[in-house]
C-alpha cells in the first residue's frame, strides 16, 4: 500500500501524483518504471517514474486517463492508497556526455522524459527539448523542462501554443540548423515511429523508451515483447529503452492494439469494475 | 526420533502384526474420486480431485507394509517419514499423520496435489516389485493435510528458541517457503521477499485453481506466519533493495529462490502475432490476476481454437484452462510422442478425459495472421522418433515435406523457462552458467558469494515444486551450519 501525498491536474485527463515509496525513491534512476495496481481485482500496469524526492521519500507519476485501470488510478485522491506498487523496474537510461541531445516527447511521454532531460543536462550535454501535444491545454511540464534544457521548443497540432506542427517538425528544425549527436524520444508509439523514421533519414542515433502491455513487469510473462533488429526483446528487463532505428514499431503498434476490443467492452461496463 | 525408532514403537508393531502382508497387498489401490469430466471441463474454479474419505484413506493405508527399509522415503526429495504418516492414518490418528508430514514438509496439502509421485515415493514402492500398484502416498498425504485444515485443529510446528539471527529468502515460491519453514523451526528470524503482490510464487501464478486452490496455499502460508515468518510483497531484491542493503540491514544469510522468470519462445515466424503468448502470461492472467472473472480488470483472450505448444505440466495446466474458458478445440502440440511427455500421468489422463486433442509428433514452424495481426493458423511440421538424445528420450526428427496447416485463434507457448536474470545481474561475484542459472555447491546450495545460497528453478532452470522444496530444505540445513561455524 502506497499513500498518495498530492494530486495535481495537468489537464482534465492528465494527472500528476506524488506517492510515498521511500525505497523506490532511493533506488530509482532516470528511465526506470513501476508496476501499479489499484484494487484487489485491479490490473498491473507499467508507469514510468517522472521524478523522485529523497527527502520526502516520494516518487512522481503522471497518468493519462485512458482505460479502466488508468481511470481507476486517476479517481484516487490525496490521502488514498495505491493497493500495490513495485519497482524500480527496467534498465536505467544510459547517461553520458554525448554532445547535443534532442529530447522529443509527446503527450504524457513528457513526464518520464523530465528526469532524462535533467540527467543529460547534469552530465554536460547541450539539451534541446521538443514538447508536442494536440493543443495548448495538453502541454505539460514546460516550466520544469526549461529549468533543465538549453532550449525548449513547443509544438501543437492546432497552433494554439508554440509552433504549429508535429513533434517531428520541431526535431527536424533542430537537425537542420545544428549537429545533433543523439535523439531520445518518449510518447505514443506512433509518434516514436515517425521520430525514428526522421532521425534515421538524418542518421542521428535515437533511443526510444517503449511502453508496452505488461503483466508482471519482471520478465516473467513476455507480454511486452518487441522485435529489435529482428530479435525478440522484453521491454521490462531488456528495456524500456532501445535503439529506435532497430525497433519494429508496426509490430509494436499491432501488439498494443491486441486487447482493444476487450478494453472497449470493459470501459462500457466500467461500473462493474 | 528417526524412522527406525518410530517404527519400533509399540503401536506400530501391533498395527503391523494386525494383518498379514498378503492381505494388505491384496487390497486394490484406491481410486481418487473426481468431478465428472464433461462438467469440470466448463468449471474453472472447482478442484478436479475431490479427495479421499476417511474410510477410503484408512483402507488405502492398510496396503502399506510398513517396510523396515522404506524405499518410498528414498524417492522423496524432502525425506518425509512416509510409513509414519501412513500408519497414523491406518490407526485413525489423522492429526498425528498431519503432524508427521509437517515436521519435514512446509506444504503437505500442496505436495499431495502436485508432486509427480509416480516418479518419486510411489515409483519406489515395494508393491511395484510384486507387480501390484503402488500405495497411493500422494492421495494419503493430501488426505491428512486436508483433514487437519478442515478440522480447525491446525498444529503449529515446534520452533526452537529465537536466536535473533536475521536471514532472508528471495522469492516466496516452493523453495523459499520450504526454506523459511525449516529456518523458523531452527529459531531464525526469517523474512521472505516477494516481487509480486501475492505470496506463493508459481503456486499462485502458475498452477490453476482446479488443480491447486489458492485457499489451500494461503493456509500453508498462514501456518508459516504463525511460526513467525515475515513476508514482504512488492519487493524485488536486486531492484527495490540490493543484496548489499540486506547485509547492511543485518541479514546473516540470503537464500535466493527467485525462480525461472523468463519464458522461452521458439523464435519462429509469426510468434509475435496477437494471440500468441507464453504459458506464463496466459496462466498469470487467469490464475494470479483472475482475468476470466467479470470483476477483474485484467483482460484475457478466450480463444475457441487454442493450441498449446509443449508437453509438460505447465502445458497441461494451460490447455485445461483454455478448455474451461470455452475453447471448442483445445490442442496439445508436442514434438515427441506421448511416452516422452514430461507431464504427470494424472494430468495427461485428466486432460484426455476433458476432451483435449493430443497432437503428438507435431512441431510448429510458423504462425500466420490476418491483417489485424491476429493469429489465424499454425503451420505444423510432422515428426517421427529417431535415436535417443542427451536426455535419454528418443529425439524427434522431421519427416521432410510433411506439414499441416491448422486453424487457431490463440496459441500458448509452453516450451520451458529460463532463470530470472535480476539477481545474477545485480550481484557481483556470483557464478552463473551460460544458461543463466546460479552455480551452487550441490551438497550445501551455497554460491560463490558465501552469504548467498540458492535453490529451485534459479539453480535448476526449470523443475518441479518438490525438487525446489528439497533445495530449500537442504539450503536451510547447510546455512544453519555455516552461520553457526562462523
Amino acid at each position: 500500500m502506497n499513500k498518495i501525498v498530492s494530486k495535481e491536474y495537468f489537464s482534465a485527463n492528465v494527472i500528476k501524483f506524488e506517492v510515498e515509496a521511500p525505497l523506490i525513491a532511493k533506488a530509482r534512476k532516470a528511465g526506470h518504471f513501476v508496476m501499479v495496481k489499484v484494487g484487489v481485482k485491479g490490473e498491473r500496469i507499467p508507469l514510468t517514474i517522472a521524478d523522485a524526492d529523497l527527502q520526502k521519500g516520494t516518487i512522481t507519476l503522471v497518468v493519462q486517463k485512458m482505460g479502466v485501470s488508468s481511470s481507476k488510478l486517476c479517481a484516487l485522491e490525496a490521502g488514498d492508497y495505491i493497493t500495490d506498487m513495485v519497482g524500480p523496474l527496467g534498465k536505467a537510461t544510459h547517461i553520458e556526455n554525448f554532445g547535443t541531445v534532442v529530447c522529443a516527447c509527446g503527450g504524457v511521454g513528457t513526464a518520464p522524459m523530465l528526469p532524462i532531460v535533467a540527467a543529460l543536462k547534469k552530465a554536460g550535454n547541450r539539451v534541446i527539448t521538443v514538447i508536442a501535444a494536440r493543443n495548448k491545454d495538453l502541454i505539460i511540464l514546460e516550466e520544469q523542462m526549461r529549468l533543465h534544457s538549453d532550449e525548449v521548443i513547443v509544438m501543437t497540432d492546432d497552433g494554439s501554443y508554440g509552433t504549429k506542427g508535429l513533434v517531428t517538425n520541431g526535431v527536424e528544425s533542430v537537425i537542420n540548423r545544428e549537429k545533433v549527436d543523439l535523439c531520445v524520444t518518449i510518447g505514443p508509439a506512433i509518434m516514436m515511429k515517425f521520430v525514428s523514421l526522421l532521425t534515421k533519414k538524418y542518421e542521428v542515433p535515437t533511443l526510444a523508451s517503449l511502453n508496452t502491455i505488461m503483466v508482471d513487469g519482471t520478465g516473467m510473462c513476455g507480454a511486452c515483447r518487441v522485435s529489435v533488429g529482428g530479435k525478440t526483446k522484453f521491454v521490462c528487463v531488456d528495456g524500456p529503452e532501445f535503439d529506435a532505428h532497430l525497433v519494429d514499431f508496426d509490430e509494436m503498434l499491432m501488439r498494443l492494439g491486441g486487447y482493444r476490443d476487450i478494453e472497449r467492452e470493459e470501459m462500457a461496463n466500467f461500473s462493474n469494475h | 526420533m528417526n524412522h527406525s525408532e518410530e517404527r519400533a514403537l509399540a503401536w506400530r508393531d501391533e498395527l503391523r502384526k494386525s494383518m498379514k502382508a498378503k492381505e494388505r497387498t491384496d487390497i486394490p489401490r484406491v481410486h481418487m474420486p473426481e468431478l465428472n469430466a464433461e462438467y469440470r471441463s466448463h468449471s474453472r474454479l472447482e478442484e478436479v480431485n475431490l479427495g479421499l474419505t476417511a474410510e477410503m484413506a484408512m483402507l488405502e493405508a492398510k496396503r502399506c507394509l510398513d517396510c523396515a527399509n522404506p524405499t518410498c522415503m528414498q524417492g522423496c526429495p524432502v525425506g518425509i517419514d512416509i510409513p509414519r504418516f501412513v500408519k497414523n492414518i491406518e490407526r485413525g490418528e489423522f492429526l498425528e499423520a498431519a503432524k508427521a508430514l509437517k515436521e519435514t514438509s512446509a506444504l503437505p496439502a500442496v505436495c499431495g496435489r502436485v508432486c509427480p509421485q509416480e516418479k518419486q515415493c510411489e515409483g519406489q514402492c515395494v508393491h511395484l516389485k510384486m507387480k501390484k500398484e503402488a500405495v497411493a502416498v500422494g492421495h494419503l498425504e493430501r488426505f491428512a493435510a486436508d483433514y487437519e485444515r478442515e478440522s480447525g485443529n491446525i498444529s503449529v510446528p515446534v520452533t526452537a528458541e529465537a536466536n535473533n539471527i536475521k536471514i532472508a529468502a528471495v522469492g516466496s515460491g516452493p523453495a523459499g517457503l520450504a526454506f523459511a519453514g525449516d529456518m523458523a523451526k531452527l529459531g531464525y528470524e526469517v523474512v521472505v521477499f516477494e516481487a509480486l503482490h501475492e505470496i506463493g510464487g508459481v503456486l499462485k501464478y502458475g498452477i490453476p485453481e482446479f488443480r491447486l486452490p489458492n485457499d489451500i496455499v494461503d493456509v500453508e502460508i498462514q501456518n508459516l506466519q504463525s511460526m513467525g515468518v515475515h513476508f514482504v510483497t512488492n519487493c524485488v531484491v536486486g531492484k527495490t533493495i540490493s543484496i548489499q542493503d540486506l547485509e547492511d540491514d543485518g541479514f546473516k544469510g540470503i537464500f535466493v529462490a527467485s525462480g525461472a522468470g523468463l519464458p522461452r519462445f521458439m523464435n519462429i515466424k509469426g510468434e509475435n502475432l496477437v494471440g500468441v503468448m507464453s504459458s506464463n502470461e496466459y496462466l498469470t492472467r487467469v490464475n494470479l490476476m483472475d482475468a476470466a472473472s467479470e470483476d477483474s480488470d485484467t483482460p484475457v483472450f478466450k480463444g475457441k481454437k487454442v493450441a498449446i505448444i509443449g508437453g509438460g505440466n505447465t502445458a497441461m495446466d494451460s490447455v485445461r484452462t483454455a478448455r474451461r474458458l470455452g475453447a471448442e478445440r483445445a490442442m496439445i502440440v508436442y514434438r515427441r510422442s506421448e511416452e516422452e511427455m514430461p507431464a504427470r500421468l494424472e494430468e495427461v489422463k485428466h486432460a484426455k478425459e476433458e476432451g483435449i486433442d493430443f497432437m503428438t509428433l507435431h512441431n510448429p514452424i510458423e504462425y500466420l495472421g490476418n491483417d489485424q495481426g491476429r493469429v489465424t493458423h499454425m503451420l505444423l511440421q510432422v515428426m517421427e522418433l529417431g535415436e535417443p538424445d542427451a536426455s535419454g528420450r528418443r529425439s524427434p526428427v522431421e519427416i521432410p515435406g510433411k506439414t499441416e496447416l491448422i486453424e487457431v485463434d490463440e496459441v500458448v507457448v509452453s516450451v520451458g523457462v529460463s532463470p530470472n536474470p535480476l539477481i545474477p545481474q545485480s550481484v557481483e561475484g556470483l557464478e552463473v552458467t551460460k544458461w543463466g542459472t546460479v552455480v551452487v555447491n550441490n551438497d550445501t546450495m551455497q554460491s560463490a558469494v558465501p552469504i548467498i545460497f540458492a535453490g529451485g528453478d534459479i539453480v535448476r532452470g526449470g523443475a518441479t515444486v518438490i525438487l525446489a522444496m528439497g533445495d530449500g530444505r537442504k539450503a536451510a540445513k547447510s546455512m544453519d551450519e555455516w552461520i553457526k561455524s562462523n
